[in-house]
């Protein structure tokens, strides 16, 4: 008993300047959480989870989502790998304009992705004419914008992860005989694995959660571009009920995501 | 298998220019005070840093101008850099796999080599679970798998505590007596060299200044550095007759010598009086003490005088003397313990 009195004793000491602001900020972060659970209409809700226009949103958000983090993952990393690994000379330049996409309003991201991809665009009007192929306002145009926002946070974390990494094991796996490529293969790659991992979930999360520049390149086409976010804000709209089970579907899939990954990867990372 | 090398790594505010040699089943320690360029040397030959002049040499072809993962040269490093993710046995079956192996084969290969260093029942264990030196065991076997024409060790034993040790040591000269390849290891430990080489080679600040057996620089310290490894007082005087003159001291031994030279004699040639003893005048002189410690089952004694030297007496001797820093004793040393030989 008393060593568990002594054990809460200094954080009941916590200094009133530091603790009145800090369950503001805790409550101003929960609280329209839980006013979420509170207004959702759990009568009806089986039945609306089941409607095919949450159903659609839904699965379209999960698949893009995910191939969009592929995506990143098979450009970012080897994109971390060049700015953490190499001393290119304009390396400074480069890592600033790989993070432009963070700071960068996604609607803003999404009009510039229209000018350089869009039917008439510097290479849209290429890939058009060559291939026939055109990305604004289709599922794989729903992918591009979301790969375009998310994939500052996959290179950010697998850069510092690669940075943080020691590499004299790479010096190591040179003097047994194995090639660059191998290195990074065997060694680098599984060294900076958690890193890798906790970028990707990141990633994952910010594609799901992808409005701006999803609806400005992709538009707003059930089953076709209207992911979830999009799916919430025009329901907002009309059926503001059906807004608020999406967003719950929403919420629990962040949840889960970061509950299943949390211990696991992301914390070690 | 024999290495020829002469290394040039230029820093600012420091300059390597090292020639090293060792034949097939040589091994030559090459030793050295912290800085002195020892580690530098080692990843110059790994070629995990550049060469700024210089060659390396391996059965006569030059390989300083391929990578390292074309050099046919295992490394030991100091704190072995096991791979972490891959367990004991995948780490050895590395090198085998890199060089071509399937996966069954090469892991064939690192169960034997884990079995000829005693860790076949840690095959299947993580680096992070294995002691110091079952580490360093596995470091050894991971170098040697690749089947190396130059094996590498850098400070090889300085990871491990004081009983792993001497085991350790022990399994290591074993070691690289069945290598047949040329053996060059670094370290800052007179023992560990004494050891394990049959060469040594010397570096201070980045050059050579002393080569020879462990015998001959045992018994021959050409450095001051040398004399403190091997424990022995050092000077270096100027003949005369059959003297050695060192400063106001004047030296007698046994060898007949013209010119520049060094005189050696072990701590515990010395013996200490309060007054000036009867007898033999030679190879005697007046000192102060300037400090005491424990060394070993006796007594070293540092003293201050015409020249700086170290002393050994017994516990017993050191009471009756009343040994006190700041007190003035006399020294004499042994002639029949002092060497000299040609500076």
């Amino acid at each position: 008993m008393t060593r568990s009195v002594r054990a809460r004793a200094p954080r009941a000491r916590m200094p009133w300047p530091l603790l009145v602001p800090a369950l503001a900020g805790l409550a101003f972060l929960v609280l329209p959480l839980a006013g979420l659970l509170v207004r959702a209409p759990w009568a009806t809700l089986p039945g609306r989870l089941a409607e095919p226009r949450v159903l659609e949103a839904l699965r379209l958000s999960l698949v893009t989502a995910t191939i969009a983090t592929v995506v990143c993952l098979l450009l970012g990393v080897p994109l971390a790998w060049l700015l953490a690994r190499t001393t290119l000379p304009g390396r400074r330049v480069l890592r600033a304009l790989v993070t432009v996409p963070l700071v960068l309003p996604p609607v803003v991201g999404g009009v510039a992705l229209l000018l350089v991809l869009g039917r008439r665009g510097l290479v849209g009007q290429w890939l058009y004419d060559a291939f026939g192929v055109s990305l604004p306002f289709t599922t794989t145009g729903v992918v591009v914008a979301e790969a375009f926002v998310a994939m500052p946070f996959l290179v950010i974390a697998v850069e510092g992860a690669l940075r943080a990494a020691d590499q004299r094991y790479e010096e190591a796996a040179a003097t047994l005989g194995a090639s660059r490529w191998t290195v990074f293969r065997r060694v680098t790659l599984p060294m900076v694995a958690p890193g890798v991992l906790a970028g990707a979930v990141l990633c994952w999360a910010r594609a799901l959660g992808e409005f701006g520049a999803t609806i400005t390149f992709a538009g707003n086409f059930p089953g076709r571009t209207q992911t979830m976010p999009l799916a919430v804000y025009l329901a907002l709209e009309t059926d503001p009920d059906a807004a608020i089970v999406l967003s719950l579907v929403l919420l629990a899939v962040s949840v889960i995501v970061l509950a299943g990954l949390r211990d696991r990867w992301v914390g070690a990372a | 298998m024999s290495v020829k090398a002469h290394l040039v790594v230029e820093r600012p505010a420091f300059r390597l220019d090292l020639r090293i040699s060792a034949a097939a089943g040589e091994v030559v320690a090459l030793l050295g005070p912290n800085g002195a360029g020892k580690t530098t040397a080692l990843r110059a030959l790994a070629g995990l840093t550049a060469l700024n002049g210089g060659r390396v040499e391996l059965d006569g072809a030059e390989v300083h101008h391929l990578p390292p993962e074309r050099r046919g040269i295992g490394v030991v490093f100091q704190d072995y850099l096991l791979f972490p993710h891959l367990s004991a046995l995948d780490n050895v079956a590395f090198g085998p796999r890199c060089q071509g192996l399937g996966k069954a084969a090469a892991r064939r290969v690192a169960a034997e080599l884990l079995d000829r260093v005693g860790l076949a029942g840690h095959a299947h264990v993580r680096p992070g679970r294995l002691s110091g030196g079952q580490a360093q065991r596995v470091a050894l076997a991971r170098a040697l798998a690749v089947r190396p024409r130059l094996l590498l060790l850098d400070e090889p034993l300085a990871a491990l505590d004081a009983h792993t040790r001497l085991e350790i040591r022990a399994e290591l000269r074993r070691h690289l007596a069945d290598f047949d390849g040329a053996t060059i290891l670094v370290t800052h430990d007179a023992l560990d060299a004494m050891v394990l080489a049959h060469r040594l080679v010397v570096i201070e600040n980045g050059a050579v200044v002393q080569t020879g057996t462990p015998s001959e620089i045992a018994r021959h310290p050409r450095t001051d550095y040398v004399a403190r490894l091997v424990g022995l007082n050092l000077y270096r005087g100027q003949t005369d007759g059959d003297q050695v003159v060192v400063g106001e001291v004047r030296f007698s031994s046994a060898e007949r010598l013209t010119g520049p030279a060094f005189v050696a004699f072990p701590p515990s040639a010395v013996a200490l009086y309060r007054s000036r003893p009867d007898g033999s005048p030679r190879n005697l002189w007046q000192a102060v003490i300037d400090g005491i410690e424990r060394h070993g089952d006796h007594v070293r004694v540092h003293l201050r005088g015409p020249i700086p030297l170290l002393a050994d007496v017994t516990p017993a001797a050191a009471a009756d003397l009343d040994l006190t820093p700041g007190r003035d004793v006399w020294a004499a040393v042994k002639a029949t313990e002092t060497h000299a030989y040609p500076a």
